[in-house]
């Protein structure tokens, strides 16, 4: 294991960790990725990628577009094939622990023409945990309706899902990963194309998750809300840039090697960077 | 080997089948080539289900068994079912493909009803029809050949004129709008050319299969260049190879009919294709993959040695 | 007695079909049906070599294997980069192609009318009966559709909320463990099933009909998937109750007219419904206008 010895708060860290029986990273970090490639059709989108999650975290994953943050989900949920690397889960594979993962895809992956009212799409997300044979009963409903009261949709319960707002849409998505009851959070562009009263909503919801110790990784595109949002950053450019948490990060330097020098820094040295 | 191709050419009927074949098979790949790009390779299949009760109430007006006449009706009814589906999609939740579903069916549904009322009707029993549905190549006369030749020289003279507008409208319609290009009607256009191509090809190979005429030299000549202009002379040369095989083939042995040995005969040139152009071909993306794969180990394998000896840097992200 | 086991017959089709084409619709799949209910045709010739007779049994599997093996080419073209629909008429077209050759060649021992594939003749269902245990249990066609109505029901009503889900979601269906590739190969198995045992009966254009248009004007009619099955076979019964008489009063094709009369269900539900009709809402807007 290469280790970062760059700052004496880390040092003392490791040495912590270094006390006998234990290994020098913690157990089980939620996410650990190791030297992960992923490939489209012989191009390269991501190219050794590895980094460690700290839990109860909200870590944004910024870059530019095509900079690989929804393959990197993917990837991790087995979603696309991976060209080389490991990813552990807990420590373990991801189909040991998908039971303690929640997936919140970007909206335009489902088909909101389908057939059903946002109860019943909030109810899907418990079908992981239903097994093969088993129908969805009163307790996934009451679990279901409890989750869409939480995102402040409990009066759209009956609603066709065409009907809804994107801002609506986004909640019922919210709803879903909400009762999937799970330890670690995947959301590709949550806030994308909301109102602001969502995006509080939203965020909200967030904090609510982390103070219950869950952890949340998020694709993000708004660079302005960053500092504000987010403790740790993940910043990809087909490669890792940068990994830690934001204050340290997220700074000018960085966002221009991840950005290309396409930002203009307004502010502080740390400032609020616009794309 | 000459005697047996001397043998073919000698029979002025086989001659003129296989000229047909040629042609057909030419024109169609051509054409097939801009549906092919725009993603409406099933248009065709479309087109030919729903040309029926057109064909039927061309024939029920007139009692004559004339292609012109057929060609007429089947426009008239493929210019309907080409609304019909814009209109479902248009004005419903209803997706493209099923759109497309459904107008195929009922179309076909449509016209198998009026078929069968023809057939039990007093003019019914000459009107070939039913052999119209699967394709009698080997029946074909000399003015149907004179029709194929009419039909082929229509089609390359308008995809030559129209090249460039049908390169654009393919490629990216919303730009040659932007442009000022009359997109529309250059659609229009298209599917008008798909609709005599595929009243033509219905002849010989019959409804089912009258989309793989269109679809897989097409397909085929795609695997070989990224040139527009030489993939679309790529596709009419498959085709009429396709054409020419499915006669000298179906010549030979009995009972083995025409249209089916042509669409085979596409086929196999359509995976000899995939699999062995080179660039675009299977076998050449496979190696492509495997070269790319272990240049990326070795890169890792360096990167490694590098930091080894040399100080450490941060190369794991640890937050 | 004739008239009824027509209809059996064509009800039994068109439920088969409506329950499976509301999934084929939801996933965008419906010209997969109409390529299957094709492609299966060099199955039933190879079974029909095989068994030297029409032992329905053998014919079901082996052709249902050709369903599958549709599918799958069609996926792997598609994985290799070729456009969906070109990818699905290129298999579907050798496929039939390659049945058509298959019969012609062996006309003699495959006792099969092409015209027959297309149309099928339902007409004559009734005399091709079953003879079990020295008994006359009834046509055979309506055996072999019954068990097909039947196996579709099980696999549908047991594993009803993985087909749901692997329509709407897939990537949260894959996220949630469900296998959804075997769904998916389930789901064009029972279609392909479906197509075998109807397309000596009816043919391939009322099976591909039966399939997309009542699931079609179905989901034109309500919001929810269980509602959307329901009407879909209401509107298959009816189809196939409408299509026989028009086809006895006009003395026409049986399975031409109740695709016929589908497709007039189907338009009266795009004008009408009271949700999604094009009429009713604008109706509603000239109303709300003012």
């Amino acid at each position: 294991m290469i280790n970062n010895t760059n700052t004496t708060k880390q040092a003392l860290e490791n040495i912590d960790n270094e006390l006998p029986g234990q290994g020098v990273e913690t157990a089980s970090s939620p996410l650990r990725v190791s030297n992960l490639a992923v490939a489209y059709h012989k191009k390269p989108v991501l190219s050794n990628v590895s980094f460690d999650v700290p839990e109860g975290q909200l870590i944004g994953i910024l870059g530019p577009n095509g900079a690989g943050k929804s393959t990197l989900i993917k990837a991790v949920l087995g979603l696309v094939p991976k060209m080389h690397g490991e990813v552990e889960i807990f420590g373990r594979s991801y189909r040991e622990t998908r039971r303690r993962i929640g997936y919140v895809p970007q909206r335009e992956s489902v088909d909101w023409d389908f057939p059903t009212h946002a109860l019943d799409v909030v109810m899907m997300g418990r079908y992981g945990h239903l097994g093969w044979f088993r129908r969805p009963g009163k307790k996934e409903k009451d679990l279901a309706a409890h989750c869409l009261e939480q995102v402040g949709m409990g009066d759209y319960m009956y609603r066709q899902i065409s009907q809804l707002s994107g801002g609506q849409q986004q909640r019922v998505f919210l709803a879903r990963a909400l009762v999937q009851d799970a330890d670690l959070y995947f959301m590709d562009e949550p806030f994308a194309g909301v109102d602001a009263t969502t995006e509080k909503a939203i965020i909200s919801l967030l904090e609510q998750l982390k103070r219950q110790g869950k952890t949340v990784l998020v694709v993000h595109h708004d660079l302005a809300t960053v500092e504000e949002y987010f403790d740790h950053v993940l910043l990809l450019n087909g490669r890792l840039v940068a990994a830690g948490p934001t204050s340290e990060v997220f700074v000018e330097d960085t966002l221009q090697e991840t950005y290309g020098g396409r930002i203009a820094m307004i502010g502080s040295r740390a400032g609020k960077g616009q794309v | 080997m000459w005697n047996w191709v001397i043998s073919i050419l000698s029979d002025p009927n086989t001659r003129w089948i296989l000229l047909g074949c040629l042609l057909l098979g030419f024109s169609s790949g051509i054409i097939g080539s801009f549906t092919f790009l725009r993603r409406q390779s099933l248009m065709g299949d479309t087109l030919a289900h729903a040309a029926l009760p057109g064909i039927c109430i061309a024939f029920m007006l007139t009692e004559t068994k004339s292609i012109a006449l057929f060609l007429f009706g089947a426009l008239i009814a493929g210019i309907v079912a080409t609304f019909g589906i814009s209109w479902i999609t248009r004005f419903s939740r209803i997706k493209q493909d099923t759109a497309m579903g459904i107008v195929l069916t009922v179309f076909f549904g449509i016209g198998v009803v009026m078929l069968t009322r023809i057939q039990h009707s007093a003019s019914g029993s000459q009107s070939g029809l039913d052999k119209y549905l699967f394709g009698q190549a080997a029946s074909m006369v000399l003015t149907d050949v004179y029709v194929m030749g009419g039909v082929c020289l229509v089609l390359l003279v308008a995809c030559l004129i129209w090249f460039k507008e049908f390169k654009l409208v393919s490629f990216d319609p919303g730009f040659a709008r932007g442009m000022g290009l009359p997109v529309g009607v250059l659609e229009q256009l298209i599917l008008l050319l798909t609709v005599i191509a595929v009243v033509a090809g219905i002849q010989a190979v019959g409804v089912v299969l009258v989309a793989a005429l269109l679809v897989t030299p097409a397909a085929a000549a795609r695997c070989w260049t990224d040139s527009l202009a030489l993939m679309v002379l790529l596709a009419g040369l498959f085709g009429a190879l396709s054409g020419a095989a499915g006669t000298i083939f179906s010549t030979f042995v009995p009972n083995l009919p025409t249209g089916p040995v042509t669409v085979l005969a596409a086929t196999v040139l359509f995976a000899i294709s995939t699999l062995f152009a080179p660039r675009r071909g299977l076998l050449a993306r496979k190696l492509r993959s495997i070269q790319a794969k272990s240049t990326y180990m070795r890169e890792e394998q360096a990167t490694l040695q590098l930091s080894s000896t040399q100080p450490q840097t941060q190369k794991r992200g640890e937050m | 007695m004739a008239t009824f086991w027509i209809i059996l017959t064509a009800i039994l089709v068109s439920s088969a079909c409506a329950i499976l084409g509301c999934f084929l619709i939801l996933r965008r799949m419906a010209l997969v049906g109409d390529a299957i209910s094709h492609a299966v045709l060099p199955g039933i010739a190879i079974a029909f070599l095989w068994s030297g007779s029409r032992d329905s049994l053998w014919m079901l599997l082996g052709a249902t294997v050709f369903g599958l093996l549709t599918v799958f080419f069609i996926q792997s073209l598609q994985a290799g980069g070729l456009s969906s629909d070109a990818s699905i008429g290129i298999v579907f077209t050798a496929l039939f192609a390659v049945g058509v050759i298959l019969i012609s060649l062996n006309a003699q021992h495959i006792d099969l009318d092409l015209d027959c594939v297309l149309f099928g003749e339902i007409a004559y269902v009734q005399w091709d009966t079953l003879t079990l245990w020295g008994a006359d249990v009834g046509p055979r066609a309506v055996w072999m559709l019954g068990i097909t109505l039947l196996v579709i029901l099980v696999v549908v009503g047991l594993f009803y909320k993985q087909f749901k889900l692997c329509a709407f979601d897939p990537a949260l269906a894959a996220a949630c463990g469900i296998p959804v590739v075997l769904f998916h190969y389930a789901l064009m198995g029972l279609v392909s099933m479906t197509s075998v045992a109807s397309f000596e009966s009816v043919g391939s254009i009322l099976v591909v009909g039966m399939l997309i248009v009542p699931a079609a004007a179905a989901y034109l009619l309500t919001d929810q998937l269980g509602k959307m099955i329901l009407y879909a076979v209401l509107i298959g019964a009816a189809s196939s109750v409408g299509g026989y008489l028009m086809a006895y009063a006009m003395d026409a094709s049986i399975a031409g007219c109740m695709v016929a009369v589908a497709g007039i269900l189907f338009v009266l539900a795009l004008l009408l419904s009271p949700k999604h009709g094009i009429v009713l809402r604008y109706v509603r807007r000239k109303y709300a206008a003012r």
